[in-house]
């Protein structure tokens, strides 16, 4: 429905969900480590759009992610969120966040790991059930409601934080590196649940990942970051159709993509001229 | 595959717990049987050691004494009273220990000025203020007891418990972060039950703690019905065995506070590394 009103131009263009504008973000910015993360970040991201950041270790890619989360401050520069703040943006629960590890807590069964934000942001019991419920079947694991995360695989303890993620219908997902630590089956499975979700709930995503393959699956733009000091080298609009399914990495346009993308990244990376020094800001 | 996981979180049967308890019962009773091999082969003297079935024999006849009207067991009565400094020490303590580590972790500053001094606390040995407590609360009273045992509990589970609090992943501590969520919030769920572990760890601790500090600053002085008095003076009286019977109330004591805790721990974290079932 929204897809196709978009494309009839019927209405106006959705809101921004992410805006950036010169934003830079320094660490240490007094003293001799001084590291620029960040340096004029120009960014749009329209409300619906699957939009991933990609480039090498350093690049900043996860400081941004967290900068729109308000998990950290930028230096200077205007970053909106939905239209507000990131600290507003945060305290309206705007956005769900997942990690590269699902971070659920050992004590809780997978169920309660779900309702745990439901549970901070006040919703009644029988809502949380039903909610949870929803959700771990949203992620298909609705049969394992009652299993402690440590029973579950790695991939399956990823859908749980993913479910918990959506629970509270947060419009945005950011999401860092969340498939990094899993195999490649796993990962190119999880990759066709994840959009699977996102045809069904209409998130806006911003996925960090290492993957060039994974960044170009998924998304609707790809945007290229280089290091020292991070920025934003490239966007590529990725104009595979979707639903795109195990097929879609074998079509012509696919490898295009997946190739542009790589020779980008390679030029990103020649203009990185400096030493390899530790990543900041993880 | 899920059927193998369910079955390793559900209980084990009758039989694969005999047979999880065999190697300890054969264990016990041979060192038993090989005791009381030893005192009758080399002909030891009762006031070295005397044999097990002596001392049973003492045992049964303290029950005997206890269960007959008109009659008491004044090793029962001193268990009892052991007992009760023990525990009334070791929930004082700890309950301190708790609430000292629950303020400090909430202020940074202060639990940073405090840990050193708490952790310096904790390797001094706090026996040696036994005979400062009977100063000041007598000999005769049972709260200078209790309050050695206080005191000595109270660093461990302090410090543990500050540990648990504070020792939280960062990647957790986001997660709340990027729901809002409140301090308090931060603290019942997710530091807290993060410090259960550690928490636990220290009541353990504090249950063996408990026992041998009361016992031992009841040999400083006190009533006649405590163990550590009870001990002192059946054997300076050549009642070994009698003695000996002490010593096994006292072991009763501390291990049945350790069975108590264990327990209790299986209860409040089903979840927690120890007790999953490995064949998985």
């Amino acid at each position: 429905m929204e897809l196709t009103s978009r494309a009839m131009n019927t209405t106006p263009p959705p809101p921004l969900a992410i805006s950036a504008r010169q934003v830079n973000k320094v660490f240490n910015p007094n003293g001799a480590q001084q590291v620029i993360a960040l340096q004029d970040i120009n960014l749009e991201i329209p409300a619906g759009e699957f939009v991933s950041l990609i480039g090498p270790s350093g690049c900043g890619k996860s400081t941004l992610l967290r900068l729109i989360a308000d998990l950290i401050h930028p230096t200077n520069g205007e970053l909106l969120v939905n239209g507000q703040q990131p600290e507003e943006a945060r305290k309206h629960r705007d956005y769900g966040f997942v990690f590269q590890s699902a971070t659920l807590y050992d004590w809780r069964t997978v169920i309660r790991n779900v309702q745990l934000p439901l549970e901070i942001m006040g919703y009644a019991p029988q809502e949380r059930k039903r909610r949870a419920q929803e959700m771990l079947e949203l992620v298909e694991l609705g049969k394992f409601g009652n299993h402690y995360p440590w029973q579950l695989s790695g991939g399956m303890q990823q859908r749980v934080s993913i479910a918990r993620a959506l629970a509270f219908d947060p419009s945005i997902l950011l999401m860092d590196e969340p498939f990094g630590a899993l195999d490649e089956f796993t990962r190119e499975r999880m990759n066709l649940e994840l959009l699977r979700i996102w045809y069904r709930t209409h998130k806006t995503i911003v996925f960090v990942t290492h993957s060039i393959s994974e960044a170009v699956f998924l998304s609707n733009r790809v945007v290229i970051m280089s290091p020292r000091p991070g920025r934003i080298t490239r966007i590529v609009d990725i104009t595979l159709p979707y639903p795109r399914s195990f097929e879609t990495r074998e079509t012509e346009t696919y490898f295009q993509k997946v190739i542009e993308v790589r020779e980008l990244l390679r030029e990103a990376h020649a203009l990185d001229e400096a030493d390899e020094t530790p990543e900041v800001g993880q | 595959m899920t059927s193998s996981r369910v079955s390793a979180s559900g209980e084990p049967s009758r039989l694969q717990k005999l047979r999880h308890y065999t190697p300890t019962i054969l264990v016990a009773v041979g060192v038993l049987v090989g005791w009381e091999l030893l005192v009758r082969v080399f002909n030891i003297q009762k006031f070295l050691l005397p044999a097990p079935s002596v001392i049973l024999n003492a045992m049964l006849n303290e029950i005997r004494l206890a269960t007959t009207p008109g009659e008491g067991s004044i090793l029962f009565q001193a268990t009892l009273a052991t007992l009760w400094s023990a525990f009334g020490g070791m929930c004082l303590g700890c309950g301190l220990g708790l609430a000292v580590a629950l303020i400090t972790a909430r202020w940074t500053i202060i639990s940073e000025a405090a840990m050193p001094f708490a952790i310096a606390a904790n390797s001094v040995p706090i026996i040696a203020f036994a005979p400062i407590m009977n100063n000041w609360f007598g000999t005769q009273n049972p709260a200078s007891k209790m309050s050695i045992v206080a005191i000595i509990v109270f660093f461990p589970m302090m410090i543990n418990t500050v540990r648990g609090l504070t020792l939280v992943e960062p990647r957790q501590l986001e997660l709340m972060q990027s729901y809002a969520a409140h301090p308090f919030t931060i603290l019942f769920r997710l530091r807290i039950p993060n410090a259960l572990p550690y928490i636990f760890s220290a009541l353990r601790v504090a249950s063996t703690l408990s026992t041998i500090g009361a016992v031992v600053a009841e040999f400083f002085g006190g009533q006649r019905v405590m163990l550590g008095v009870f001990i002192t003076q059946e054997a300076s009286n050549f009642n070994f065995e009698r003695a000996w019977t002490g010593i096994i109330m006292a072991s009763v004591i501390g291990l049945s506070f350790y069975f108590i805790v264990q327990l209790t721990e299986r209860l409040i974290m089903p979840w927690h590394v120890s007790f999953r079932n490995t064949e998985r």
